[in-house]
This record gives structure tokens, sequence and C-alpha cells, in this order.
């Protein structure tokens, strides 16, 4: 039956038969439904609920065999309900004394599975001292599956486990020095290699030793592995050897020895890769990259740069890629000329899988490291033009990025572009680059011999039969702005120009069409034309996204397909780049009168949508009509009506989606924010804001709103008191989306710039728009986006909360007892220690408010209260007045009402005390469920915070929103 | 977490003995054999012992038609994974005496006895060639 299933077909019928096979009295029918049921079954299977109870008899029956056996099948399939049943009796069989090793290295190996799958269940506190014990152990199969426990167990927390440090280094003592193993364990003369490797694997989970004995004895080891290891005849013994001696090197390396040890390491690497046994050649390239990461050690490294470079020329993929790789770390400012160089003449002769990562690889470098920008020019050209199948788009739309940025560049650029045109067979994205370049800067050279507009229209004009749709539109574009720098205008270039519109005109593709009226109907308004098509503004720097795309692509090899669709997704986002042109530029020529409007009501709506801001989730249609009056008249008379609100009713009704209250200062411009009628909402968004928001409070990326037109991302990034988040806004509709406007209100205590976000969203397409945050002081206050569009004939407006919230700032951190008590004491009474307790707190168990605060980042430290029913929690908090600085908070529960409980918050700023103890509380009784669904006028005022049922805090919230408003008039 | 799984495969590309040490759907399975198969058996002496293949590194030896592949996450020491193959089949070796392909389809097993006698969810269990062998030796005595 193993035998059908493992040729690919269901044997679900055999599967009964199996299971009750392991009730058998008999030994090999009970191995065989061993064997089998661990194979052929996964955890979540329902047979086997049928044999647990067979295999806990087994476990704790006396016969040694099947207790083998059992312990097999749990190690391999255990799930939640093994963990659950067998997991004490499996704990008890690895320490008793009484059984043969033959349990109870089994014995360990189920336990660590169990751990593994559920480590919730398995209970491992106090398991130092018994891990210590195995430690002892002389057999050396229970070594070898401790040592697999321990891995696991300090890769989880290395703290309780230093007491099996020095242990572990007896075993390689003895193992590597003494060489006292029994004959079986010996291979081909080494004493049992997979335990020294995985002892010095476990060596590694520990940051540091530092008992100096304990490293001494161990350095004397790992020194006589480095040296003694020779190349010898037998390939068994030679493999083995040096696979300890790749792990000694590991282990050296996290260990940050002495310089010397270090050297001594990297001589010895260097040996490796001009080894020709390929295996070694291999891991040599793979730990030397490994090194690049740990230590300073470069200098030492690039004297191989040379053999590394053969190495890229091996005929193994493997090993070319581990130089790539290595090569790529090793690269830097000296050496980044000679390295680029290198792969650019390596690419055309590289095989085909891995063009791609090298272009992409060698542009990163050439823009990380350019000594000047010409190089780098020049170096993306000549990628672009050896290997443009596989330049992704990306490497084009940053060359174009970095030209526009700098001005000296551009008629460098503008040149090399014009000798690639010459070229007789150029590729596509060649085309497209030079046209672009050519369309932005040719002016610039235009007295150069062959360079005038004309000569340079028509051998750009030469590529247009042969290129795809996509580069005609850039083309149209340039022709464009080619004819816009003609001055004086050349009657003959621009006849034979609009000849070409008007022929795309008709064009099948809309893109290309509509470029073409658009360009054709422009260039008759003659002098508006150079308005409209200047030179692109610079774009906004950001984080290159090659080095982005990098990161994905060392990302699982499967996920391949979604990296395909994210580079999809940023052509089109690079599309809303080029496309600013046609949609900037239209407005100005038909209503010009308006075009200036959507950016001064942003600035109104400011100040009185403060008091909306946390009323977020309001959602309203706005009609479009009253809220784009076309003449000044009507904001002159909503003017009085502004002012005679009371503004304090702006903050009471802060949560009404009726913007014309709040005194609007600066009046004249009042006109955006005139009354406008409420409308029965039409679009519906899709998921509970709030409950988006609040996942989107613990994880830092998601989606922030979504309806049917529109999704809006989010990706953040906090350090220390500053963080960076970056909005996606996609398009989930054929149609574009129009007058996008994007705002942020930001309460007082954060500084919040949020770049460009383009008035249209094209179909289907993702434009990135990244928002910097500063913290300055510790508020609770949320962040606003005001975000609206157009779509048909329907105005959207949604106000979001920005996940910009107390706890992102907050960087967890341990503490020890020895710490604890002295900080907790120091910081005595109010206003710098406060108490409370809190009623009517939602229930939940302590171990769920300890993942509730861990993913707060308020880091739990257990273990330091007494009381089992209290937690302990400690982070530090970062902000621009308060630096960092360090807040405890201490949590009394009542074992009998879990609705009550005392809460206790420390940190060395009144400020910040309050405003955590009143974050913690509300985040204790808020209950953010789906029952609040998003009412589709407006929810009434602020809806995840809760009802807050404490007389000291509701005044503070209350106020809050007109404390806000207050600030900001 | 380790061994992912272990293969045996024929020149041809048949698989002779599978064992996963983490689930996968048929399919999957299917799948992922074939990518990787036709990957090694393309690959000649020279070149080394390690390939990478989506996100696992694969090791494989071979011996005479047959192909020893063995799948590992980025936390395994390759050349110990090297060596354990071929400790491996020096233990069936010891079984079988002189093992071939035919032992391992007929016995199949047998084979998946001492697998799992050394490898257990992953993690190698026993390096020791006789106590790999009693159990085997016990069923033996047995039947």
């Amino acid at each position: 039956m193993l035998y059908i299933y493992m040729l690919g077909y269901d044997v679900d019928f055999g599967h009964m038969e199996a299971v009750s096979l392991i009730s058998a009295p008999k030994y090999p029918e009970k191995q065989v439904g061993y064997i089998v049921t661990s194979c052929l079954l996964n955890e979540n299977h329902d047979f086997l609920r049928l044999a647990i109870n067979a295999v806990r008899n087994d476990i704790i029956g006396r016969n040694e065999t099947f207790q083998c056996l059992a312990l097999t099948l749990v190690g391999n399939i255990g799930g939640r309900d093994f963990a659950e049943s067998l997991a004490l009796d499996v704990q008890k069989l690895l320490i008793s004394s009484s059984c043969r090793p033959l349990v109870r290295k089994k014995a360990a190996l189920c336990l660590l599975r169990l751990f593994r799958k559920n480590p919730d269940v398995v209970n491992v506190d106090g398991w130092s001292d018994r891990m210590a014990q195995l430690l002892d152990e002389r057999d050396l199969g229970v070594l070898t599956s401790s040592m697999s426990l321990l891995v696991a167990l300090v890769s989880n927390d290395h703290d309780s486990y230093w007491s099996c440090l020095p242990k572990c280094v007896k075993i390689l003592e003895r193992l590597a020095r003494n060489q006292d193993v029994p004959q079986e364990y010996t291979y081909y003369g080494i004493p049992s290699p997979w335990l020294q490797v995985k002892t010095m694997r476990a060596l590694q989970y520990f940051p540091t030793i530092e008992d100096p004995n304990t490293r001494r004895s161990l350095f004397e080891v790992l020194q006589r592995i480095l040296m003694g290891t020779d190349v010898v005849k037998n390939v068994n013994k030679n493999n083995a050897s040096h696979a300890v001696l790749f792990e000694a090197l590991a282990l050296v390396m996290h260990l940050d020895a002495e310089k010397e040890m270090m050297s001594q390491c990297v001589a010895l690497l260097g040996k490796f890769i001009a080894v020709r046994e390929p295996n070694i050649r291999y891991l040599g390239l793979e730990n030397m990259s490994r090194m690049l990461m740990v230590t300073d050690v470069l200098d030492i490294i690039k004297r191989h740069q040379a053999q590394i470079i053969t190495s890229l020329k091996d005929p193994d993929i493997s090993i070319r890629r581990r130089a790539l790789d290595l090569l790529y770390g090793m690269c830097d400012v000296s050496n980044a000329k000679d390295i680029v160089e290198e792969l650019l003449q390596y690419l055309s002769t590289a095989d085909f899988a891995m063009r791609e990562e090298l272009a992409l690889k060698a542009a990163i470098l050439a823009e990380k490291f350019a000594p000047d920008l010409s190089w780098y020019v020049d170096v993306i050209l000549q990628l672009i033009d050896k290997a443009g199948d596989f330049v992704s788009d990306d490497i084009w739309f940053r060359v174009v990025q970095f030209v526009t940025n700098n001005e000296d560049l551009q008629p460098y650029a503008a040149v090399k572009a014009r000798e690639y045109l010459d070229k007789p067979a150029i590729h596509e994205t060649v085309v497209k680059v030079s046209a672009y370049i050519l369309g932005e800067y040719s002016h610039l050279l235009a007295r150069r011999p062959g360079c005038s507009p004309k000569e340079i229209f028509s051998i750009i004009h030469e590529k247009l039969p042969t290129v795809s749709t996509s580069t005609i539109a850039i083309l149209l574009s340039t022709y464009a702005k080619i004819l816009m720098h003609t001055q004086p205008p050349d009657l003959e270039l621009q006849n034979q120009i609009w000849a070409i519109f008007s022929k795309y005109e008709g064009c099948i593709d809309v893109e290309i069409q509509q470029r073409a009226v658009e360009y054709f109907a422009l260039s008759r308004k003659g002098a508006a034309l150079s308005d409209i098509l200047a030179e692109m503004p610079k774009f906004p720097e950001r984080q290159s996204a090659l080095i982005k795309k990098a990161e994905d692509t060392e990302a699982d090899a499967a996920e391949q397909s979604a990296i395909k669709l994210r580079a999809q997704q940023q052509t089109s986002n690079a599309l809303v780049v080029t496309d600013q042109r046609p949609a900037n530029g239209t407005p100005p020529v038909t209503q010009l009168s308006l075009v200036k409007m959507p950016s001064m009501s942003n600035v109104d709506h400011n100040p009185a949508e403060q008091g909306v801001s946390q009323a977020n989730g309001t959602l309203s249609v706005v009609d479009p009509q009253p809220s784009r009056p076309s003449d000044d008249n009507i904001g002159d008379l909503l003017v009085p009506l502004a002012i005679e609100g009371p503004p304090g009713s702006a903050t009471l009704s802060g949560h009404s989606p009726v913007f014309g209250f709040g005194g609007a200062p600066n009046a004249e411009d009042a006109l955006a924010i005139a009354p406008v009628e409420e409308q029965i909402n039409t679009v519906q968004p899709i998921g509970n804001i709030a409950e988006r928001f609040h996942a989107l409070c613990l994880k830092d990326s998601g989606v922030l709103y979504e309806d049917p037109y529109i999704q809006i991302g989010i990706k953040a990034e906090w350090r220390v008191h500053q963080g960076r988040l970056v909005l996606f806004l996609g398009n989930k509709n054929t149609a574009p989306l129009v007058s996008v406007q994007a705002l942020i209100l930001p309460p007082s205590h954060l500084k919040m710039e949020l770049s460009l976000v383009p008035e249209t969203i094209p179909p289907r397409a993702q434009v990135q728009c990244p928002l910097e945050v500063v913290n300055l002081r510790p508020s609770r206050d949320v962040a606003v986006l005001d975000f609206s569009y157009k779509f048909g004939t329907n105005v959207v407006n949604v106000k979001l909360r920005l996940p910009a919230i107390l706890n992102k700032f907050f960087q967890p951190i341990t503490v020890s007892a020895e710490e604890f008590f002295p900080q907790w004491r120091s910081l005595s009474g109010p206003p710098l220690k406060l108490q409370e307790v809190v009623r009517g707190v939602r229930s939940m168990s302590l171990v769920e408010m300890a993942n509730l605060f861990n993913s707060f980042r308020l880091m739990v430290c257990p273990g330091l209260d007494p009381n089992t029913n209290n937690l302990i929690a400690s982070t530090t908090f970062y902000s621009e007045s308060t630096r960092a600085m360090l807040c405890l908070v201490r949590i009394e529960t009542d074992p009998a009402d879990r609705t009550q409980l005392r809460m206790t918050v420390a940190s060395g700023d009144p400020t910040l005390t309050f405003e955590l103890k009143e974050f913690i509380k509300e985040q204790l009784i808020s209950i953010p469920t789906a029952s609040r669904a998003p009412s589709p006028v407006s929810l009434q005022a602020q809806p995840a915070e809760p009802p807050q049922p404490l007389p000291t805090s509701s005044p503070a919230a209350l106020s809050d929103p007109g404390a806000m408003l207050a600030g900001l008039l | 977490m380790g061994i992912r799984f272990i293969l045996m495969v024929n020149k041809q590309g048949q698989t002779r003995l599978a064992q996963y040490f983490e689930y996968l759907t048929l399919e999957e399975r299917r799948a992922l054999e074939g990518e990787i198969v036709r990957k090694c058996l393309a690959r000649n002496d020279q070149q080394c012992s390690f390939v990478e293949h989506r996100n696992y590194k694969i090791v494989y030896r071979r011996y005479a038609s047959l192909f020893f592949l063995v799948g590992v996450d980025n936390e395994e020491n390759e050349l110990a994974i090297l060596e354990f193959i071929h400790l491996l089949v020096e233990t069936m070796d010891r079984h079988f005496g002189n093992v071939c392909e035919l032992d391992i389809m007929f016995h199949l097993e047998k084979a998946h006895f001492m697998l799992e006698e050394m490898v257990m969810n992953g993690c190698i269990v026993e390096t020791s060639k006789s106590n790999i062998l009693t159990p085997i030796q016990l069923l033996d005595k047995a039947s």
C-alpha cells in the first residue's frame, strides 16, 4: 500500500486497516500498522483519534519495543490531541532512569515534536535542570536526540538554559579531544560527526559565553578542529570532517572570537574556495558571505576577490549563485566599479536562469555604490542593452528618476541615450529609456551635431514600427515634448508630428489613442503647450524599488508568481508617474478657473475637520455639485454662516459629517466646505473599518480600508520615535478614479508628512504614498487620514484612523528582577506612578492578556511577581521630548472576578504615565467585535473608544477633540 | 527543523522511496518530486551535491543507478547530511548485503523501518548501525 501511495495514488481505503493494526498484539503487525499510519496520515486526520488510546496504552505499557513504536508515531505525526493527552507521559519516560536509552531517545524527539507543534500545551518551565541532567548522559543516541530537543528549546528561550551551556562544551570536548566514544558511533574514525555538528549548532543559539573557563575550553576545541582537519583521500571521511569544520567555523563567527582566530577562519575559507572539490567550494563561498554579515573582515575577504570571480564562471549553477551572492555582499565603494563591470561582462554569457537576478543585483550595486552618477547611467544603459529581456521595468524607472532629480546628469544622459539609438539593433527597453530621456532633455544638446530636434525625431521615429504599444505611448509623449522644445517652431517637423498624432487617433489601444488626441489638441493651443509639457518635476526621493524587489526575490521562490504580480503592480504604479502629464495637463486648458481649487479647499478642510478626526469610519457621499461651486459668491455667502456656527458645536458634533461648522479663519476660501446634502450612501465599505484599524494596531501591514472601488493598504516600519508608513492606494476598477485627495490630520503630538498623492489613479493600478511620522510626545490621540475620490458622479469621502498609535513607539524589553525592583521603587507615587482599579474588563484568561500585552509591544516578564495572577510588563517608549523612557506596568487580577483588575503604571514622565495607563485601559475594556457594524451615515462619536465606565477618564476623553481643535486654532 | 523529506529515485526518475516529515498533499508531492528529480538528474559528477530549490536545499548523492535526495532547510549542515546519506546506505548494505535498487523496491517496509529508526520528525536519532538494525532483526525473528 505504501508503494501505491508513493507512486502518487490515493489510498484512503486502507487507512482504517492500518489504524486497527496498531492495536494488534503481535509485534510485526503492530510495526506495520504504526509505520503505515505515520506515513499515510497527517496530524489532522480523523482516524488518528481512533488510534490515540491504543497509542497511549503502548506508551505506558511495559514492552519497550512497543513503547518505541508508539513514540515514533507520535513523534512523526502527533498533533494537538496527542499533545494534550500524552505530553506528561512522554516527559516522564524521558527522565526516568529505569528506561533503556532506546526508549528515552525516542521520548526526547517525541517531546520535541509536541513542543514545536503546541508550545502552549507542553509545559517546559523548569526543564532546564532536567535538560542539564540529560546532557550528562553517556549514550550517544540519547545525546543526539536530546541535543535536537535542546536546540528547539534554546532557540525559543535561551535565558533559561544557561546551565546547559557548559555541558555542551563538555560533550564537545569529550568527542573532539578525548575521542571517548564507543566504536559503533565512530564514523570513518570521526567520533559521531552528527552529534558534534548538533552540539555546535546548539551553542550558536546562546548569545555569548561569559564564563571565561568555558569559553577558553571551547576555543581550545574549536582551535583543534580548525587546525586538525586535513584533506584526506577517503571521500566520506573528508566530508564528515569538513562538516564538523564548517560548523566550527559558523560557531567561531557567531562567538565573534578574537581577531586572530577570525583571520585564521578567513584564510581557511580562502583555501576552500580555491579547491577542486565542488562541495567544499560551495560551502566555502556560502560561509564567506555569511561571515560578511557578522564581522568586519571585509578587507581580508577582498583579497580573494579574483578567486570568487572565477567561481562566477563555474559550470555549476549552485556555485555560481553563491559566488554572485558573495560578490553582492562584499561590494562596497572601493570595489564596486570592478565588481559591477565584472557582472556586466558576465551578463552576456550567463545562462537564462540567473540573468534576471544578476541584472537586478548589478543595478542595485551600481546605485548603492556609484562613485559618480554618470558612471551609474553608463552602467544601467549597458545593462539594459545587454540583458534587455531580463531587466525589469523598475530598473529603467529608477534611471529616469535619477536623471530627473539630478540636473547635472541630464545632458550627459541625453548624449548617451542618443548614442545608443545609433546602434543598429537595440532592445525595446533601451528605446523606452532613450526616448524618455531625449524627450525631456534633448533640447539641452540641441547645439551638438546630429542632435537637432529634427534628427532626434527621425532617429526615434525609425524605431516606432518595431515596438510594442506601451513603448509607442512613450514615443508619442516624446514627440510632443520635442515639438514643445523646438523654438522657434519648425513647421515641417510640426506637420510630421501632427500627422503621426492623427494617425494614432484611431488606434485600437485606448492609452495611445488618448495620448494622440490630447497631444494633438494641446499642440494646437500653442503657448499653453509649453506650460503643460514642462519638464517633469523632481521625483520624491524614496527607497529604491529595486532594493525592495531584491528582498522579495530572496524570499521563497514559490512566491515567484506573487512577485510577478507585484511587478505588474509596480508597472502600473509607474504608469501613474508618466501619466501625470496628461492628467495634470488637461484641466488647465478646459477649466482653468477650477484648477487650484482642490488644493486650497484641502487647507480649509483641515481645521474644520480636526473635530471630526476622532470619528473614524465616517463615510459620506458628497454631492459633487454643491461642493464644487463655480463662483465665489456662494463662498462669500457662506462665510457668515461659518462664523456664526458656535465653535463649541464643532467639538461636540465633531462626528457630524456636516462640515459647515467650524470657524474657518481664512474665510475667503470657505467655499469648499460648503454644507452638503447628506445622501444615502451608495458606496459601502467592505469589512469593518474599526476592526481593520484594530488589527493594524497590532501588526504593521494590512488593509486599512476597502470598498468596491478602492483598496487602501498600509505598511509601516517603526524605529524609535520615527515611523514610515506607506499607503497603497489600489484602484480596483477598469475606470480611473479621479479627484483623489488624501489629507493627513495629525494630532498635535505627531509630525506627519505625506508625499504627493496623484490626483488620478489609473485603472487597476496601485499608487504608493510614503508617509513620515515623528512622535513628539506621548499621547493617545489618533491621526486621521481624510481620503476622498470621485468615481463617476459619486464623491466618496472617508475618514480613517491611521494606526500610528502610542504602542507603535514602544520597544519591548525584558527586565530582570534586579533591574525592575529598584526602578519600580524609585518611581513612587503620582504623577510618575499611577494606580487605578479598572472594572468591566472584557473576559480573558491571563495568558490571553499576556499575549495582548506582548502584541502591543509591552513585554510581559514572567516570574517577576511571586503571585501568578499578576502580570508585569515593561517597554521603552520613544518620542522626541522624552527620548527613550522605560515604562513599567503591573496588573493585578482577581482570579475570583475576572472583570476587574488593579493596574499600576510607572514611567519617568507624568504625561507618559497617564497616557499609557489610559491606553492600556482602553485596550482592556474595549471590545473590537464585528457587532459594531459601520452605520452607513456616520458613526456616533469615537467608534473604537470604549464606553468609558469610569468617571475619571470620561471628561478627559470628551475634552480631547476640543483640546485638539483649540490647539489647532 | 532539519530534514524535510527523503527521496530515493532511480536513474529513470521513478521514485523508489519517499518519506516526508511535513505534510504535503499528493499533488504537491508529485510536483515537487518531479521538479527536483529533473533538476538533480541533469547534473554531472563535477558539480557539487547541493541544489537550491524553492526554499529547500537538496542534498543528493548518487549510488550506481539510485539517487538519494534529502531536502533540508537552512538550518542544517549540508555535509553532515551528505554523510548521513552514506550512513543510511551503509546500514542498508549491512542488512541486505550489497544493497541494490531491487532490495529497496521489494523490501520497502524494511527500508522504512530503518529510516524510521534513524530519523524522526526531521532530526537524526541514531547513528549506530547495530542499534538501528535491532528492531528489524527482532521483526525477522518474529516472523
